[in-house]
């Protein structure tokens, strides 16, 4: 009975990330990754599952940690174990699978500050147990996963006619080169985002994301500051 | 010597904008910028910064890391530095200068994570930019933010009177402009 109850909260963190609350599509956290590294699909997986295991192991140990941290100093403690993470990720990454690596460069060390990471240490593992945790940095992981890799596909079907380093275009056929260029990754973002809107207004829901810094950085721990500028 | 400094500038500023090419700072680009009026405070604040941040890291790697032979700690290194820099600068503007506190104050703590500034700072380090070479880097980049934050702000001010398909409110459109933005930014390549 009690390990059923739990399968299905680690079961309902698992949707949750990757449906409900997308981190890419639904709350649109870590732009920088998604419209920087989405060139090919591959680039995509690549992004997100290195986003997932610095997510897991930190939603881990932060969960681990969370009644010996205090609270004044927890938003430094969590960057630091962050960016531990996120070195020993990189250092593997170097080591073991240089192509991806090198694809993508400066956004490995970037993840540091990637709003999702600090967010779910900050909205999730700080207060919930450890499997529950790790269950959620998976959820998130995949879903951001998923978000990448989408416009990954959108991106190098449109700009380079392959899928996954696949090319069916045939050679003869001129493709939109834009969108593997820096313009491609915005317009590509803009119609999946009116897509999510659609849907959303569709469900009978409120109109979609807006640019508001409250909604673009939910559960990022500076929305307070940010709703402050605005005003 | 100039010449040198002088091609890093106009790169980082335009020819590789930091938002529209790098993708960094996507966050303040996309959410501080609805009135120009934030946008140049929040884009003055990132300058200030940054160009401060990239001064202190770089020393920081030139006479601390590098010699200890610690490289490989630079992320959590910067970071921290960056996160301690932006607090300390709160606090001495609010001591010592009021008049600057009033404008960039509310913007400060956004800046912290902020993935420009850590990104510019990995980049001269990348680059091994000597110290005068990150500074004028740093400045370069901020300098290509605050003009592309500002120009968002204006286009967005007059957005907000057009007829925008219904699901393309709100952020899809702000995405779009942003596109339309990059391929006006294509135009400084030519500078090379």
């Amino acid at each position: 009975m009690l390990v059923e109850v739990a399968m299905n909260k680690a079961g309902e963190r698992l949707y949750n990330g990757i449906i409900k609350e997308n981190p890419t599509l639904v709350l649109m956290l870590g732009m920088c990754p998604t419209l920087a590294v989405t060139t090919s699909a591959i680039n995509g997986v690549g992004m997100g599952l290195t986003t997932t295991v610095v997510l897991v192991m930190s939603n881990l140990l932060i969960s681990m940690l969370r009644k010996v941290i205090p609270d004044s100093v927890r938003i430094p403690a969590f960057i630091v174990i962050i960016a531990s993470f996120v070195t020993i990720v990189q250092l593997l990454l170097e080591a073991y699978i240089p192509s991806l690596y090198s694809a993508l460069g400066i956004y490995i060390p970037l993840i540091v500050v990637n709003c999702i990471i600090l967010g779910r240490a900050e909205a999730y593992a700080s207060k919930n147990s450890v499997i529950l945790s790790i269950f959620d940095g998976i959820g998130m992981g995949l879903g951001f996963t998923l978000g990448l890799t989408l416009i990954g596909m959108v991106r190098e079907i449109l700009g380079a006619g392959q899928i996954f380093g696949f090319k069916f275009i045939p050679e003869s056929v001129d493709t939109l080169t834009i969108f593997i260029l820096a313009p491609g990754a915005f317009f590509v973002l803009a119609v999946l985002t009116a897509i999510m809107n659609k849907i959303k207004s569709r469900a009978g829901k409120v109109t979609g994301p807006t640019a508001d810094c409250s909604e673009l950085c939910a559960g990022c721990p500076n929305k307070d500051c940010m709703g402050r500028s605005e005003r | 010597m100039m010449g040198k400094l002088l091609a890093i500038a106009i790169g980082s500023a335009f020819i590789n904008n930091v938002v529209l090419s790098q993708f960094l700072g996507i966050c303040p680009f996309l959410g501080v910028s609805k009135k120009v009026k934030t946008a140049a405070g929040m884009g003055s604040a990132v300058v200030f910064v940054i160009t401060l941040a990239s001064a202190v890291t770089s020393l920081i790697y030139k006479f601390l890391l590098v010699p200890f032979n610690i490289t490989y700690l630079q992320t959590i290194v910067f970071i921290l530095v960056i996160a301690a820099l932006v607090q300390f600068v709160e606090m001495f503007l609010k001591k010592k200068m009021k008049g600057l506190y009033n404008a960039l104050g509310v913007y400060l703590p956004l800046i912290t994570t902020n993935c420009a500034v850590l990104g510019v700072a990995l980049k001269n380090v990348q680059n091994s930019y000597n110290i005068l070479e990150s500074v004028v880097n740093g400045l370069a980049v901020s300098v290509g933010f605050l003009v592309a934050i500002v120009i968002m702000a204006g286009i967005r001010e007059k957005i907000e009177y057009n007829n925008v398909p219904r699901a393309f409110k709100g952020m899809p459109i702000v995405l779009v402009t942003a596109g339309l933005m990059a391929i006006a930014f294509f135009g400084f390549s030519g500078l090379k």
